[in-house]
């Protein structure tokens, strides 16, 4: 177990949230095909709350904070809660589009001691990626900007989440990382828009690539080790939580919203009217999600995925019930080992069987 | 024996857990976490209490250890966080060094 690992057991045995993400706000530069944000500000909070909020969650207890969006640099007082988080403390990671960040903005990031800065790149090719982003040129910005940061010595990653407009390009964004000299990361999740329209999820890729995606040495290492059939679960794993959304995890919105994870929107209080910690230690719902072991889980319990599935589930809870399936985890874990979810079984139970050809009844004498 | 003054690194993160401290370097995300008595030497870096005050008023204080012990394994611990450059270490009081994490756990 590295220290890392052993911080976050300890976290989670404390109930401290060391990991925050933080939209400071969802308005963007790019309107991205896929997101599932609305970018208009119905009220973000000011620098004053935010740094308020900093202040508690250092209290609480957090060290690695995510600024996320939206686009964070589109917050005019950015680097002044950056500098603030810094102040504090903070391991701070951003993720960004970069197509705002020049040779100053990097420099300035790499003064105030950022981690890691995450930059979504969908193409190597430009018209690939502009149409995506609907943005012009952002792919010639974006990459700008990571040379910018990888001059300061900054740790950048490319992020690639793939849809069906990009999922032939993972290699060319590849390689574009590797002549960049940063970390690349492929996602594969398209989730529905915060408010429940699923439209978007028509942009995931079909089963047939996600298979070719698992099945890519090059994007996951040891295909045989990555793909194999899953080991019987014992009781570690049946008493074992889903995953650290609301363990050691917490979302906040730019309007103060917490929820257990970006990908979990299951309101669970606000820190315009409640202390973080109030909110942590004592909300219902985070307690609810707290109580889920996967020996609790109706259909996926029993399923032989159960210990290896990357079940999310705030998916889950967008499909309807956080205890249920999350079946674009039932696809991944089903074109990753070639063996069927226990809730693709299930679904395959409740279809109408096809016809058997030939005769309805077959009668044979019995022999004498 | 010269005076020591040290100080926190501006290029950290670190938080208090369960008692311990968690540091990472910015530069190079290296991680590491400081026991007890580290911790206590680590929350009283400021740059300007000698490090001989330190160990004095606070480990020998607070921890069950011989002045002559405390100072060599102090002194070990701050040679090897000054090498990874998350610990500022001078014979002249530091300036303008990093604030003190807030305490949480």
């Amino acid at each position: 177990m590295s220290l890392i690992q052993e911080m976050s057991q300890r976290a989670l045995n404390l109930g401290v949230p060391m990991s925050v993400h933080f939209d400071i706000t969802y308005r963007c530069n790019e309107r991205c095909v896929h997101c599932y944000l609305d970018h208009d500000d119905h009220g973000e909070m000011t620098t004053a709350e935010i740094k308020h909020i900093l202040d508690e969650l250092a209290e609480a207890g957090t060290f690695f904070l995510t600024f996320s969006g939206g686009e964070v640099l589109m917050r005019r007082d950015f680097f002044e809660l950056l500098e603030y988080a810094r102040s504090l403390m903070f391991a701070v990671r951003i993720k960004t589009n970069a197509v705002m960040i020049g040779e100053a903005e990097a420099r300035r990031m790499l003064e105030l001691g950022v981690d890691q800065i995450q930059v979504s790149i969908y193409s190597h090719r430009h018209e690939v990626h502009d149409a995506i982003t609907k943005l012009p040129g952002s792919l010639r910005r974006s990459v700008e900007a990571i040379r910018f940061l990888t001059r300061q010595g900054l740790r950048v990653t490319i992020a690639n989440v793939l849809m069906t407009a990009n999922m032939y390009d993972h290699a060319g964004v590849q390689a574009l990382a590797r002549e960049l000299g940063v970390q690349y990361t492929l996602d594969p999740t398209i989730t529905p828009k915060m408010d429940g329209d699923t439209s978007i999820l028509n942009l995931r890729i079909p089963g047939s690539e996600l298979s070719g995606v698992f099945h890519n040495e090059s994007l996951v290492g040891n295909v045989e080790e990555f793909c194999a059939a899953p080991p019987t679960p014992d009781d570690d794993v049946m008493e074992g939580y889903p995953c650290s959304a609301g363990h050691t995890l917490a979302y906040i919105s730019p309007y103060g919203d917490v929820f257990p994870c970006v990908q979990f929107p299951l309101p669970s209080g606000n820190v315009r009217r409640q202390k973080f910690l109030d909110i942590w230690n004592h909300s219902s719902e985070l307690n609810d999600v707290r109580s889920i072991r996967a020996k609790d889980l109706p259909v996926c319990s029993s399923c032989s995925h159960v210990g290896t599935c990357t079940r999310c589930p705030g998916l889950a809870y967008m499909e309807g019930n956080m205890r249920g399936p999350s079946t674009a985890d039932c696809e991944k874990s089903f074109h990753r080992t070639g063996i069927r979810s226990a809730n693709m079984l299930r679904l395959d139970g409740n279809q109408p069987r096809p016809i058997p050809s030939g005769p309805l009844i077959h009668i044979q004498p019995l022999t004498a | 024996m010269s005076v020591k003054y040290i100080a926190k690194s501006s290029a950290i993160a670190s938080r208090l857990l369960g008692g311990e401290m968690m540091v990472m370097s910015s530069a190079d995300s290296t991680f590491f976490t400081l026991n007890p008595v580290a911790t206590v030497v680590w929350q009283a870096a400021d740059g300007v209490t000698p490090l001989s005050d330190i160990v004095a008023d606070h480990v020998c204080a607070e921890f069950e250890v011989d002045a002559e012990t405390a100072h060599r394994d102090v002194e070990r611990f701050v040679e090897e966080l000054s090498q990874h450059g998350i610990l500022l270490v001078s014979e002249t009081p530091i300036a303008g060094s990093a604030t003190s994490p807030t305490e949480a756990a």
